[in-house]
Formats: C-alpha cells, sequence, structure tokens
C-alpha cells in the first residue's frame, strides 16, 4: 500500500468533508431563499468531492473499508483538515470570508492537482475544480458586495476577515505528507498555489474596499491532527449514530 | 359600464370548460384572495418543513444520505421559490407574504410542528408527508390557475422521488437490527395521524371547499384524498413490516376502500392554533434567519445601488 498516497488523500478529502459539514449547517437558515439553496449547493459539491477522495483511499488501502468509515470512525486527532475550514459559521459574513480564504486555495489546489502523476486524484481534480470555480465566484462576488454595501456590512466582514487572517498561513505550509507527495509527483506545489491566493485576495479585497490584515501570529496543527475544540463537536453530531449503533446498515 | 355579473359569467364559462386563467385574465376578486393565500401557504410549509429535516442533516448516519437529504431539502427550498413566484403573478409581495407568516397571519401546514426526533423520522416524513403532500399536489397539477397549475408539475416530479427516498430509508430500516427496526415502528407510530390531519378538516367541517371545487382551484375533497392516501400506504406498510397505529383500520370490501380511526381533532385545531410541540421553536427559526440576513439584504442592495450609479457616471463621463 501506498501511504504517502493514502494520507494525501485523506488530507483533501477531510477539508472537503469539514467545510462541507459546516455549510451543511446553513440549510433552512440561509439569509434568504436564494443564498439559502446557493449554500446547499456549496455544501453538497464538498461533501461529493469528500466521496470521491474516501472511496479511492479506501481502495488504496485496501483494508476492506468504506467511504462511510473513514469519514465517520476516525478519531478526532486523526482527521487531517485545516483548521480554517472546521471554524464556525458565525454570521453569513464569517462564513462567506471563510469560503473566500478557502476557495482562493482550493481553486488553485486542484487546477494544479490535475497534472498529478496520479490517475484517479487527476480525474477527481478536474472534476471538482469545476466546481470549485463556481465556488470562488459566489464567494469573491459576496466579498464585494458585503465590503462595498453599507457600513453595517463593510465592518461585519471586515472583523470576519481579521479572525480568520491567523488560519490561513497552514494552507501553505506543506506538511510531511505534502511533500513526500510532491517528491513522488502525485501532489501539489504548494508555492505556487500561495502564488494564485495571494493576487487573488489581493484583487477582491481592493475592489470590496477591505483591508487585507497583517500577518501576525499564525495557528496550524489541523495537517498534524491537532485541532481546535470545534472539531469535536462537529464529529460528535456526525458520528452519533455510526457510534450509537455499530456495524448497521442505513 | 363593464358589467360584472357576465364577467364572473364569462370567467366561470373558461373554467367550466378546463381553460386555465392566466395572471392577466379579468378574475373575481375572491378568486384572488383565496388563491394568494392557498399559494402562499403551500410555499410557506415548503419553507418551513425545510427544518424538521434540516435537524438531522448534520447527524445523518452515511455521507450517501447526507448528500441525499440535502438535495431534498434544497427542492423544498426550491418549491418555496416557484410557489413565491407563481403567487407574485397575482400581485403580491414575496417579503410581504412572508410578513404575514412572521406575525402569524399565514399559515403552514401543521405537520412541520411535530419534531423529528430519530434517524427514522426522515424516512417517515419522506414517505409519509411527501406522500400525504403528493396526493394533494397531483391533483393541484390540474388546478385552473395557469402559474399554480404550472409550478405544481414541476414540484410533483420531485416529490415522488422524494417519497421512494424516504421509503428506502425505512426499507434499509426494515432489514436491519432489532433496534433499528423498532426505531422505524416508533417514527411510523408518531407520524401516521398527523400525516392523516395534513388533508384538513372532514368534508363537512371545510369552510372554504366548495367555492374551491367550484372555481376548480381543488378538485377533490379533503376526505377523497385522505381515502386514497390511506388506500395506497396501507400496502407499502405491509411491505416495511411494520404495524399503523390504528385498531379500526381494515379493508372494507362493500366499499372497495380501507375504513380507518377517528382523527383526533382536537389535536389538530390546537396544532393549527400554535399548541403543537414544535410551533414556537420553527417559527423562531424563521424569524430569526430573516432577521440576520436582514442587513446582508441591505448590502445587496445597497451595493447594487453604488454599481448603477457608477455606471451612470461613467457614461456621462464617456
Ligand atoms: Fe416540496
Ligand atoms: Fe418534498
Amino acid at each position: 500500500m501506498n501511504q504517502t498516497l493514502l494520507n494525501y488523500i485523506l488530507q483533501i478529502a477531510d477539508n472537503s468533508l469539514i467545510l462541507g459539514s459546516r455549510i451543511s449547517e446553513w440549510c433552512g437558515h440561509g439569509p434568504v431563499l436564494e443564498q439559502d439553496i446557493a449554500l446547499t449547493n456549496i455544501a453538497l459539491d464538498l461533501i461529493g468531492q469528500a466521496r470521491s477522495l474516501f472511496q479511492y483511499a479506501a481502495e488504496v488501502e485496501g483494508q476492506g473499508r468504506t467511504e462511510d468509515d473513514l469519514a465517520y470512525l476516525r478519531i478526532a486527532r486523526e482527521y487531517r483538515n485545516v483548521l480554517l475550514v472546521e471554524q464556525p459559521n458565525g454570521h453569513f459574513g464569517t462564513t462567506i470570508a471563510r469560503q473566500f480564504l478557502f476557495d482562493a486555495y482550493h481553486y488553485p489546489f486542484y487546477k494544479a492537482l490535475m497534472n498529478s502523476k496520479d490517475e484517479t486524484l487527476a480525474a477527481i481534480a478536474e472534476k471538482s475544480l469545476k466546481e470549485v470555480t463556481y465556488h470562488l465566484r459566489f464567494s469573491s462576488e459576496w466579498m464585494i458586495r458585503l465590503g462595498d454595501g453599507t457600513d453595517e456590512s463593510h465592518e461585519k466582514v471586515q472583523n470576519a476577515l481579521y479572525d480568520l487572517w491567523p488560519y490561513t498561513s497552514e494552507l501553505f505550509v506543506p506538511s510531511e505528507t505534502d511533500n513526500s507527495a510532491l517528491e513522488m509527483g502525485i501532489g501539489v506545489d504548494l508555492s505556487e498555489v500561495k502564488n494564485f491566493w495571494n493576487e487573488k485576495v489581493d484583487e477582491i479585497l481592493k475592489i470590496a474596499t477591505l483591508e487585507k490584515p497583517q500577518d501576525g501570529w499564525m495557528q496550524s496543527g489541523g495537517k498534524q491532527g491537532k485541532h481546535s475544540e470545534h472539531l469535536g463537536f462537529i464529529l460528535a453530531e456526525m458520528q452519533y449514530l455510526q457510534r450509537t449503533y455499530p456495524g448497521q446498515e442505513w | 359600464m363593464v358589467d360584472i355579473t357576465s364577467l364572473e359569467k364569462k370567467f366561470q364559462e373558461r373554467i367550466d370548460s378546463e381553460i386555465k386563467i392566466e395572471p392577466k385574465d379579468w378574475m373575481p376578486d375572491a378568486y384572488r384572495k383565496t388563491l394568494i393565500r392557498q399559494i402562499s401557504q403551500h410555499a410557506h410549509s415548503e419553507i418551513v418543513g425545510m427544518l424538521p429535516e434540516g435537524n438531522w442533516i448534520t447527524r445523518a448516519p452515511s455521507l450517501r444520505r447526507k448528500v441525499a437529504l440535502l438535495a431534498k431539502i434544497q427542492d423544498e427550498a426550491g418549491h418555496g421559490l416557484y410557489l413565491y413566484s407563481a403567487c407574485e403573478t397575482l400581485g403580491v409581495e414575496r417579503e410581504d407574504l412572508i410578513d404575514q407568516l412572521h406575525s402569524g397571519k399565514a399559515k403552514y401546514s401543521s405537520i412541520f410542528n411535530y419534531p423529528s426526533t430519530t434517524w427514522a423520522d426522515i424516512g417517515a416524513i419522506g414517505w409519509l408527508v411527501d406522500g400525504a403532500a403528493i396526493m394533494n399536489q397531483v391533483m393541484l397539477c390540474r388546478t385552473s390557475y395557469g402559474p399554480y397549475s404550472r409550478a405544481m408539475v414541476r414540484i410533483c416530479k420531485e416529490e415522488s422521488f422524494h417519497q421512494r427516498q424516504g421509503y428506502e430509508i425505512l426499507l434499509t430500516l426494515s432489514r436491519g437490527s432489532e433496534e433499528q427496526k423498532a426505531m422505524l415502528q416508533d417514527a411510523v407510530n408518531r407520524w401516521w395521524w398527523p400525516s392523516l390531519m395534513m388533508f384538513g378538516p372532514n368534508d363537512k367541517d371545510s369552510t372554504h371547499s366548495a367555492q374551491s371545487m367550484k372555481w376548480k382551484i381543488k378538485r377533490k375533497s379533503n376526505d377523497e384524498l385522505r381515502q386514497q392516501f390511506v388506500d395506497i400506504t396501507v400496502g407499502q406498510a405491509k411491505v416495511l413490516g411494520i404495524t399503523l397505529p390504528d385498531p379500526d383500520l381494515k379493508w372494507n370490501e362493500e366499499r372497495g376502500h380501507y375504513d380507518f380511526g377517528e382523527i383526533d381533532w382536537e389535536e389538530f385545531w390546537n396544532v393549527v392554533k400554535g399548541n403543537g410541540p414544535c410551533n414556537r421553536e420553527r417559527m423562531a427559526a424563521r424569524k430569526k434567519a430573516a432577521a440576520e440576513g436582514q442587513w446582508v439584504k441591505d448590502a445587496a442592495i445597497a451595493y447594487a445601488e453604488k454599481q448603477r450609479k457608477r455606471k451612470t457616471e461613467t457614461s456621462r463621463v464617456a
């Protein structure tokens, strides 16, 4: 079994799963119907991506585990998502800022992953890129609307940006898995992803009349399985039925 | 001078010859009012109906189920949108309709005031609640008002998919462990009677029915639809290996229908009046979403306005 490949797939899958779960909390509670539907679309895309990736991870592992075993039956310490995606939804502006900061990473990430030597990963990346292109457009447009909307919306999204900023640099700090995957030709060079991210963030914040926060102390640990307190609660809800009634079909 | 009686006569003739009424056509005030009340109530039901199911999105037991549930609830949001649009063709604004919901002036289907407490409820809601809704909605595909009828045709296709999806959840439980079977039976016990209540009061007690039938807004009575639902559902319950919680439920050879017990009308009217287990929670959730969404709406409007001004300024310079 290719351990690097497996870890790499899980790292990508966990980001989509956890962000998808967060976004899905909006369903039924969106600010207006149209945005409720749009957010649910994003959740559906992300969880769909996670499913493809977990299915592939299960195949690579070859131990007879399923997508759900991987999504539902690991402990928090085994999840490899970045801290940014597990941060709470907050208000709509927080959700949009988190989404934008992640989409601006997700888009160039998948674009680069299309060149992976691993054909399945490349194919998943190609399919996901179409979805993420739309996510980035959606979150960019809302960053602009909120930033350049009313004084209240400007202040709200600006503060969200300050709050989330310390979670952004982790996206680009390669984990051991990132480095090995890059060496093997299956992974993505995060420094290139970072260039795109910087340009995109500068471009959109400028149009949105928002200030780019200063790089201060940055949080990290997600990729090593050292999470914030939030992940435990996400998993507690998600895993509730699987843990209460082990081994059942649903 | 236009003679109202002759307009009304022509209107009824169109309806009798199955010609759809369209937004620009003349229609009696009461017809318009009845439609606004009914379509908006229907739209509100789609939206409030997202809440009991939304309750289980984060706890769905597999990724496949999670995706299906999200997509289902998203469909309901879409139904709400189509219906609000259909209602707007009658000269009312969505915003005003939603205000009426929040002030308690407008009603929504009482079924959504019951709690969804186990995963089996998600199956039971799909099977019974969407199932009962379909009976009503299939009839409404032929309703006399064009935009309403067309919205219903789109909605019905998705509803039958929801029902199959719900039934499939229950079928899986019925083949599972003893705990899962108990969960299934318990959910059906709780959702059966409220589902029968979805068809509304008995015909003899239904205030709006006769006129609505004459205008072909409704085409079958509450009791007819309820009977149709019971007849279809009993067989499906057998396949699930469950019992329906009604000792009076039995086949009546003479009528060619199932007989069933009396609905607890006191409970029905109490839930309508706001005393159901979740009326407060449902309204609170909708009001909270609207209140917290206000600044977002304001921002979008302010931004659009700035854009419009910028455009006129650039065109003036050019
Ligand atoms: Fe619906
Ligand atoms: Fe439905």
